[in-house]
């Protein structure tokens, strides 16, 4: 006689179809897509066989942009319509930009976020980045035969709220369902730890082009768990070859370059860098425009001695991130290696004398974050049975606070708490009958609020007359997944609910990437509302799925009537899904979604149950 | 179902919520143990293709189970939530009056800490610290668990604040030296 067979509460009985996900590594210089095939995360190349994407974009005047090495060969030639390390102006001001006077782009000043005026007129560093993505999904949907369900997009652990939001919108913008941004420490954390079935303490030293992150991790197995990070968003292999570009001015004697120049000497410069890892000399040699030859020798002791600095640097940061997890060197067992500039001789050097110990280089450094993006997309979309998948917890690398009185920030959310995590603070207020209060949020260590960032300003209104010091006021700041923060104010003693929530945008409003979309030369030719229906298609299904597979597992926390409810509210949605009316769509997903609220609370509820249940049991 | 589990969801007591024992002595292993529990169940991760409602579930209950860990790893943080269990407000806002010898000691530190110049100094100073800190919650734990005594154990969560601040200015005078 067959058996029946009875699946564990809370866990669907049949398996579901492999959602396709990949693991994106968005870098300075080079970007990469991946994806786990038959339980392995690999790499997937362009059509010519090779794994990485140059990050460099080149718009023309027809409006069609070049990616990756096409666009890379014409730096020189083109300099000021052909943008690489984009990524050093994500969410970034032009005051907050390094070297802009040897940088060829016509920058403009925008509110928020530096902007960058080319052929095909003015595009924003969300504009190029969501370029690159978008070969990227490219390539991943055709090696993948298929339409991608989500990505994971890899961020410097040290990127704030700013960059971390310009990140998320290059991905819708370019079409992407963003499932989660993810720490790139951390992501190499993950291809590391899962490959070596590592156990303890783990240093990620991550020297990327344009960033550095230093994460401590707690590897155990099914979980991992960051305990600090700390770095420094403006240093990374670019500065090393703009220091070997400054040597070289200044070893020739050369006068202000022109932009063609400059980039000629630049791209030297670093395949000169590239070339002292491997050689113990190597030549710097260009053919200015004037006709004047540039020929110079490099040596390694010089190049160390002239990036000494940045190498020391990296080691402050180390420092800083040992201190606030309360180890010490030797607590670490093992520092990983991440990021193509940890190749160079003297980095690998000083890391290794710091913590007292070889670093660990086992893992291709190029490779290993877009690897560790893979494998968790591959959990995140549900791929991976329980049991088999892990628990990740990251943190926030930056506190979050709010200005008071005297320019002062006051810390909500201290660097390196667990996210998803919520703080609330209460302000009163200064005058007797004040009806407003403004509110200025801001990240960073400094106490002064002039040496932090500026995330965003509100105001509260309508607090009802009172004495001064009589109203109650309650920020409270809720920081997601992503790492992305949301403030809310309510005034409460009287009963008076007056209540406000920002996100931070940096300029970038959903507004303007809708328009964005629609500019995109992709969808000029009236598919606008196709693409809308699709995305609504796509969100319902999920949607539907999601919540056939909780009825499924959990239908006995509901009443009959309930389950009743939803399912004619499902069945609403799966009617519209094969109409045309996006917007229909979207209002039956949104009425689903209300009538799944109380349930996906019960759910929540007995998970928690199931969790103590079954650790009661298991300490008897 | 079981009763444990009920009150947990229901109690605002951070205890409650990982059925654990409301005591300042606590087992941080059985405490890592509950809370790894938990979070494999509500963690976002597993709601990352779920519908909006879970997913906000999800958020909510995931950032209370993180305060509620990072308030019972924190010995200051756990002793001022039991207090309040048990209807004591901590008050360090508003009740800074200590016995004057303490008083005296933490200036003495303080003097230390500023004539510290180096990390050497600083090292010495962070190791005379964590005796102190030790000892100081060996008295609270006596007070709340064994005597019961939560208005007595109020001024002594106020000591040991002190020296936690101490600590902070300690990591801050680190920085200042990188």
């Amino acid at each position: 006689m067959a058996l029946l067979q009875i699946s564990e509460p809370g866990q669907s009985p049949a398996p579901h179809e492999h959602r396709l996900a990949v693991g994106i590594d968005l870098g300075t210089t080079n970007s990469l897509v991946a994806t786990v095939r038959s339980g392995v995360a690999t790499v997937l190349p362009d059509a010519n066989g090779r794994p990485l994407l140059p990050s460099v974009v080149r718009y023309l005047a027809d409006g069609r942009t070049e990616v990756g090495y096409a666009a890379q060969a014409r730096q020189a030639e083109d300099p000021k319509n052909t943008i690489a390390s984009v990524k050093r102006f994500m969410g970034r001001g032009l005051k907050d930009v390094a070297h802009v006077e040897s940088t060829p782009y016509d920058f403009v000043d925008a509110p928020g976020m530096v902007q960058i005026r080319t052929v095909a007129g003015v595009k924003s560093p969300v504009e190029v980045s969501s370029e690159i993505l978008k070969v990227l999904r490219q390539r991943a949907e055709l090696s993948l035969q298929g339409t991608i369900s989500g990505v994971v997009i890899t961020v410097p652990a040290y990127f704030d709220d700013a960059q971390r939001q310009a990140t998320k919108d290059a991905g819708r913008l370019a079409g992407l369902n963003v499932l989660r941004l993810l720490n790139e420490p951390t992501a190499a954390a993950i291809a590391y730890g899962l490959e070596n079935a590592a156990e303890g303490l783990y240093a990620v030293y991550d020297l990327g082009g344009g960033t550095f992150d230093i994460s401590i991790l707690k590897l155990s197995k099914g979980l991992f768990e960051v305990v600090a990070t700390s770095g420094d968003s403006m240093l990374g292999g670019d500065d090393f070859d703009q220091r070997l570009f400054c040597w070289a001015v200044e070893k020739a004697k050369l006068p202000p370059l022109n932009a063609r120049d400059m980039r000629l000497l630049q791209v030297r410069s670093r395949d000169a860098k590239e070339a002292l890892t491997f050689h113990s000399e190597s030549k710097i040699i260009a053919k200015l425009s004037s006709g004047d030859l540039v020929d110079l020798s490099i040596d390694t002791e010089t190049f160390c001695s002239i990036t000494q600095t940045l190498v020391n640097k990296t080691l402050g940061p180390v420092r800083k991130t040992l201190r606030d997890a309360g180890l010490t060197v030797d607590d670490v067992k093992g520092v990983v290696m991440v990021g193509g500039a940890t190749r160079m001789p003297q980095v690998q050097r000083a890391v290794g004398e710091f913590f007292r110990r070889d670093p660990l280089n086992n893992l291709d450094p190029d490779k290993v974050v877009a690897l560790g993006a893979a494998m968790q997309a591959n959990v995140l979309a549900g791929n991976k049975p329980q049991g088999e998948d892990w628990l990740l917890l990251d943190v926030i690398p930056l506190s979050l606070g709010i200005e008071t009185m005297g320019g002062l920030a006051e810390k909500i959310i201290p660097r390196n708490t667990t996210i998803p995590a919520a703080r609330a603070q209460e302000f009163t207020t200064f005058k007797d009958g004040q009806s407003g209060m403004s509110f200025h949020v801001v990240q960073g260590e400094r106490e002064l609020v002039a040496d932090c960032r500026s995330l965003a300003r509100f105001e509260l209104k309508g607090i009802p007359p009172m004495v001064a010091g009589a109203a109650r006021v309650r920020v409270t700041f809720q920081v997601d997944a992503d790492g992305l923060l949301s403030v809310s104010a309510k005034e409460g003693t009287s009963g008076v609910e007056a209540s406000v929530t920002v996100k931070p945008s940096y300029g970038l409003a959903d507004a303007d990437i809708e328009r964005m979309l629609r500019d995109s030369v992709e969808h000029a030719k009236g598919d606008v509302t196709a693409r809308a229906l699709t995305e609504q298609r796509v969100d319902g299904q999920r949607l539907l799925e999601a919540t056939r597979t909780a009825l499924q597992a959990d239908a006995a926390l509901l009443s009959p009537d309930e389950v009743k409810q939803i399912e004619a509210a499902m069945a609403a949605l799966e009617k519209l899904l094969g109409g045309t009316d996006h917007r229909a769509i979207k209002k039956a997903a949104d009425a689903l979604n209300k009538a799944t609220e109380d349930f996906a609370a019960r759910r929540m509820d007995a998970g928690i149950r199931r969790a103590l249940a079954g650790r009661k049991i298991g300490s008897l | 179902m079981n009763a444990g589990a009920a009150k947990a969801l229901t109690s605002s007591s951070h205890f409650a919520l990982f059925g654990l024992p409301e005591a300042f002595s606590l087992d941080l292993e059985m405490l890592e143990k509950a809370y790894r529990g938990i979070q494999s169940q509500v963690h976002p991760d597993r709601f990352a293709h779920a519908g909006d409602a879970e997913r906000r579930a999800s958020l909510q209950w995931t950032t209370r189970v993180n305060e509620a860990y990072r308030s019972l790893k924190n010995p200051v943080q756990r002793a001022r939530h039991l207090l309040e269990l048990h209807g004591v407000d901590v008050a360090f806002e508003t009740n800074t009056a200590m016995p004057p010898e303490f008083l005296v000691q933490q200036m003495e530190l303080r003097e230390t800490l500023e004539e510290a110049k180096d990390s050497a100094a600083l090292d010495g100073l962070r190791a005379s610290l964590v005796g102190e800190k030790r000892s100081m919650e060996k008295a609270i734990a006596e007070a709340i668990d064994a005597r019961k005594d939560y208005k007595g154990a109020a001024d002594l969560v106020r000591k040991l604040q002190f020296l936690h601040r101490l600590d902070e200015e300690i990591d801050e005078a680190y920085e200042a030296l990188d």
